[in-house]
This record gives C-alpha cells, structure tokens and sequence, in this order.
C-alpha cells in the first residue's frame, strides 16, 4: 500500500503542495492536515514543511507549536513515527522541544536564496538512511533564521551520537558546526534547513533531495511493518 | 489588581548576536568609538489581573519559560509595576 504522509499545514505555510508533489512522484499518498486537527488520519510519517508559520510572530516556530496538531505530532514521534522538519518546519520542531537547540537569525543578516552543497553525514536519521555516507546534495535553501546554535553539551552529544545528519560544504549562515539537519536519539524526528523537495527533479535544477524523500518514506514502511 | 510588566528578552551570553554586532560596527563610523556590547533584544509590555504582585510575577515567569522567550537562546528578566485601579 502506498505510504500515507501528513504534511502539515499551519497559517502561513507555502511549502505543502511541493512536498505532496516530490512525495507523489515517488508513489505515496500526501494528505495535508490542517493545523486546528488533532490526528493525522492514520500517518506512516510526517512532514512539518516550510514557510511562515503563524507570521513567524514572535521567533519562528514558537507560535506554531502550541498548534494542537503538534500534540498529535509528537505523540507519532514519541511511537517512533518518522517526522522531518523541513525549514519553518525544523524551527517548529525546535520550538517544540522535538529536537535541539534553535535556529537563529543569519550571520550575514541576510535572507538566503541559493543552491548549496550538504554532505550526509550520518545515515542514521529516517531522512538520510537511504543516503550514502559523505556524499555531496545540492540542495535549495530559503532563509533568514537558519543559523544553527546549541549549547556546548548538547553539540558534544550531538557528535558522538552521530546526530547531525547534514553539514553545508561551505557555511552560509554561520551555522554551529556547519550543520545544516540534525535527528532526535531514535533518529526518527529529523529537521534540515535546505528544501529537499525543490531538488526532486533535474529538470529544476537538481534531483539531489530524491534520495532524502525516499528516506523518508522507507523509514515509514519499516516503522508501519513493525506496528 | 492589575499589574504592568515588563519583559526584557536579551540574547544569552555568547549567542551570535548578529543585529547588535552590525549595529555596534557602525557607530565609530558616527564619531561614537568609545561603545562596546552592544546587544539588541526585544521588550514585552503586558497587563495581569492577579490577587497579588507575587501571582503575577509567578504568572509572567511561566509564560516567559513556556512561549515568551526560548531559554536554548535567550534570558528575561521581569519588571512589574501596580497599576492604579481603574474607575
């Protein structure tokens, strides 16, 4: 049966309906699920997808995560359901408490709009077991807080438990440690600053983000095998 | 009672503060080279109707931790004030 995706949809999103196309072409069933719901319909895996969520009011992502969706959200990450934050929506997952640490304004004090190289890192996380270890993405990105930050002890622990998934080629935000996506310790809630789905075709300039949705929606399988 | 505060959100000590630190690299250039520090953060002015200072304050300070600041990036501090009752 097809992989059945929850993207979710707060105020100010723009990026739902290029994440339920890229996961169309590779054969799932997106569904976008309004942020006022409190389940996702019977989800294999979740995306929070990118935009301005709530106006970005406040700091990005933490209107948004008082969403009563993010209950259902999290409850599916907390049963190991595969979620991944993409842009506004790894901020939402920060904001949350779902992973760690915080995005912060740019170092430049620039919005980004560029293609950029990120390596995969590590192959643990439900958007990058698909991948190959140290290969190289050109990969979108769209941003004004992307800058990665965490306190010491968490950037320690994120290393030796192989949790920051993504880390730009060169560093265009002034990202901690380069890193561009980072995964929760099951791996299974993941977040990444670069657009994987505007990279899901040659003909737009790039199919680099394919490998990542694939990820995504094998991790689903593996997960809905299990249950 | 009503009470007014006043939240002050500032970086935490050793976050990028890029705002500040473009801010602070364009005064010499105004003559003002003697300034240093300069950090730029955001202040929450709001009203609470609470039996007494001390709710309040203790309202505030939860908002601050669950929605108001994130404390991976920031700090707060409080100011509250009694207003005068209204008519």
């Amino acid at each position: 049966m097809s992989t059945r995706v929850a993207i979710v949809l707060f105020p100010g999103t723009n990026c739902e309906l290029d994440v339920a196309w890229a996961l169309e072409q590779l054969g799932a069933s997106p569904e976008i699920v309004f942020h006022l719901e409190t389940n996702l319909h019977g989800a294999d895996a979740v995306v929070v997808p990118g935009g301005f969520a709530h106006g970005d009011y406040l700091r990005t992502g933490a209107l948004a995560r008082f969403s009563p969706v993010m209950d259902a959200v999290a409850a599916f990450a907390a049963d190991g359901g595969p979620v991944a934050g993409i842009c506004n929506g790894f901020q939402v997952l920060t904001e949350a408490g779902l992973l760690p640490g915080a995005l912060q304004k740019n170092a430049g004090l620039k919005f980004l709009c560029d293609t950029v190289e990120c390596r995969v890192e590590s192959t643990r996380s439900a958007l990058t077991a698909a991948a190959e270890p140290g290969a190289v993405l050109r990969l979108p990105i769209n941003h004004f807080e992307g800058n990665y930050i965490c306190d010491e002890a968490t950037l320690e622990r994120l290393r030796a438990d192989d949790r920051i998934v993504l880390r730009y080629v060169r560093n265009p935000n002034g990202s901690l440690d380069d890193i561009a996506g980072v995964c929760n310790d099951a791996g299974n809630v993941v977040g990444m600053m670069p657009h994987p789905e505007r990279a899901s075709d040659a003909m737009i300039g790039s199919a680099d983000g394919v490998v990542l949705l694939r990820s995504l929606l094998e991790s689903a399988a593996v997960v809905s095998s299990r249950g | 009672m009503r009470y007014e505060a006043r939240v002050d959100i500032t970086h935490l000590p050793g976050v990028l503060d890029p705002q500040g630190a473009t801010v602070q690299r364009s005064l010499p250039a105004l003559g003002y080279g003697n300034v240093s520090d300069v950090r730029i953060g955001k202040t929450i002015r709001l009203v609470v109707d609470a039996p007494d200072q001390a709710t309040a304050r203790a309202q505030v300070d939860e908002m601050c931790h669950r929605f108001l600041a994130n404390p991976v990036i920031e700090a707060f501090t409080i100011e509250l004030q009694e207003l005068a009752p209204t008519a």
